[in-house]
């Protein structure tokens, strides 16, 4: 079974399609990484997974359960709200402005989620969630509100938080977009500890470094489509098209 | 006319005057936050309603209001009701208070980024679920100082009731000094006013101190 089955997946805002007709599988415990320039649409697609954003046409199926289909007419219908809401717990998403909730301290931030949406007892989900900020290093950190925490530990902080739903499938966002350079590499050691364990994710980044070692595929976006996709050594080393060899060019 | 024979009579009209402002209060803060998420709904029809709403509360003296609500409102074929004074009163200043707290809680609410909403959606919540625990606690911090503002001009604000011939701390006050040409009721009531003041800006200070626990 696929973890993701995206399938001709076209969306516009407004006159400017930012998406067209994109193909995209994910086998489980697979590290894909979508690289690409600013405005190719690789943010857009990330986020039609968990309906942040609506596509037009296409379709969406996550772990074999439909999340939108094609209609006859060829636009895309999303299944009912509950029903969509509950597919898309499956997937746990971080942001590159981390988002966090800066009214609430890191541990309640880690449980909110579970206990309102979930409905799990408070007891029985802080272990849990302590477990998981060990896990990130920053358990000594519980009690503290996110303002109080690097960039790189809010990072984490987001990590653990969207791991505490539990998620299958782990979206990341450009992650390490908003940080400083020397606070990357805490937040890219958790990301590759993830990965060890088998977490399917689907990363979009500018960390060429990240995606050559712990992708298993790459695929390069440009004017919302995928141009190129391949292993890490076919994408960086011979790479095909002529637009990816520029955009790799251009990030060296 | 002795101290505190004058006293008495003004200590009743102050009691008037502190119904009026907690009751407005109590109603008016939840009514306000109400009408601040009809205004923010997608559904045209109810904001457009709630937009219709604001602006003739806004829009119109609240001594208007007062005379509508007390001597007007029951001329009204069928929907028309006769409301005594306190009830009618109260009417009058809950709904326009609500209107102002409204638009105070609707700035709050959209200043809210919109990460937040993106990040509780992320993790399974629904739109109520991260109004709820999400974006009201943060809002509630932001607007700690105009509803602290609004608040204040309602403890004034009650003294319009005069106007209904209910007896409140200011109308007490003018009906002595008028009896007995002593001017000292107006000292005592506006002591009391600046009482009233004084606690309400320490209570919304201790507030606003509770929410420093944390930065955005």
């Amino acid at each position: 079974m696929k973890m993701i089955r995206m399938k001709n997946i076209r969306k516009s805002f407004h006159n400017l399609e930012v998406l067209k007709g994109i193909e995209l599988e994910v086998d489980p415990g697979e590290v894909v990484a979508i690289i690409g320039p600013s405005g190719s649409g690789k943010s857009t697609l990330l986020r039609c997974l968990n309906r942040l954003e609506t596509i037009d046409q296409g379709s969406i199926e996550i772990e074999g359960e439909v999340l939108a289909s094609a209609g006859p007419d060829g636009r895309s219908r999303y299944v009912q709200e509950d029903q969509a809401r509950a597919i898309c717990h499956k997937m746990g998403m971080v942001f590159q402005q981390f988002n966090l909730f800066p009214h609430m301290t890191v541990l309640d931030n880690l449980i909110e989620a579970p206990m309102t949406v979930k409905g799990v007892k408070k007891e029985s989900i802080v272990p849990q969630a302590e477990e998981l900020l060990r896990k990130v290093g920053l358990y000594e950190k519980k009690d503290n509100y996110p303002s109080r925490l690097s960039g790189g530990q809010k990072q984490r902080v987001a990590i653990a938080r969207a791991l505490a739903m539990q998620p299958d499938i782990m979206l990341f966002d450009e992650p390490t977009s908003a940080l400083d350079p020397e606070l990357t590499g805490e937040v890219l050691k958790a990301m590759r500890q993830l990965a060890q364990e088998h977490m399917t994710m689907l990363v979009v980044t500018h960390e060429m470094a990240f995606a050559r070692e712990v992708a298993q595929r790459v695929i390069f976006m440009d004017n919302g489509e995928i141009v190129e996709a391949g292993t890490p050594e076919q994408l960086f080393g011979s790479p095909q098209h002529a637009r990816t060899q520029a955009f790799l060019n251009s990030m060296l | 006319m002795e101290f505190t024979a004058m006293l008495r009579p003004m200590l009743e009209g102050a009691a008037v005057t502190l119904q009026m402002f907690f009751i407005t209060l109590l109603l008016s803060l939840p009514l306000g936050l109400i009408v601040a998420l009809a205004r923010l709904s997608n559904y045209k029809p109810l904001s457009l309603i709630v937009e219709v709403y604001i602006w003739l509360m806004r829009g119109t003296p609240l001594m208007l209001q007062l005379l509508f609500v007390y001597y007007a409102l029951p001329l009204i074929p069928y929907i028309g009701v006769k409301l005594p004074d306190f009830p009618a009163a109260v009417v009058a200043f809950v709904f326009n208070y609500a209107a102002y707290f409204a638009e105070i809680f609707r700035a709050g609410i959209q200043s809210i980024e919109r990460g937040q909403y993106e990040a509780g959606k992320a993790l399974g919540m629904t739109y109520g679920q991260t109004m709820k625990r999400i974006i009201i606690p943060q809002m509630i911090k932001r607007v700690l100082p105009p509803v602290s503002n609004e608040t204040i001009t309602l403890v004034k604000d009650t003294s319009l009731i005069y106007v209904l011939a209910m007896n409140d701390l200011l109308r007490t006050a003018r009906t002595i000094v008028q009896r007995d040409f002593d001017m000292t009721p107006f000292v005592v009531a506006a002591v009391f006013y600046l009482a009233m003041t004084l606690v309400l800006t320490w209570i919304f200070n201790k507030l606003e101190q509770r929410y420093a626990a944390y930065d955005e």
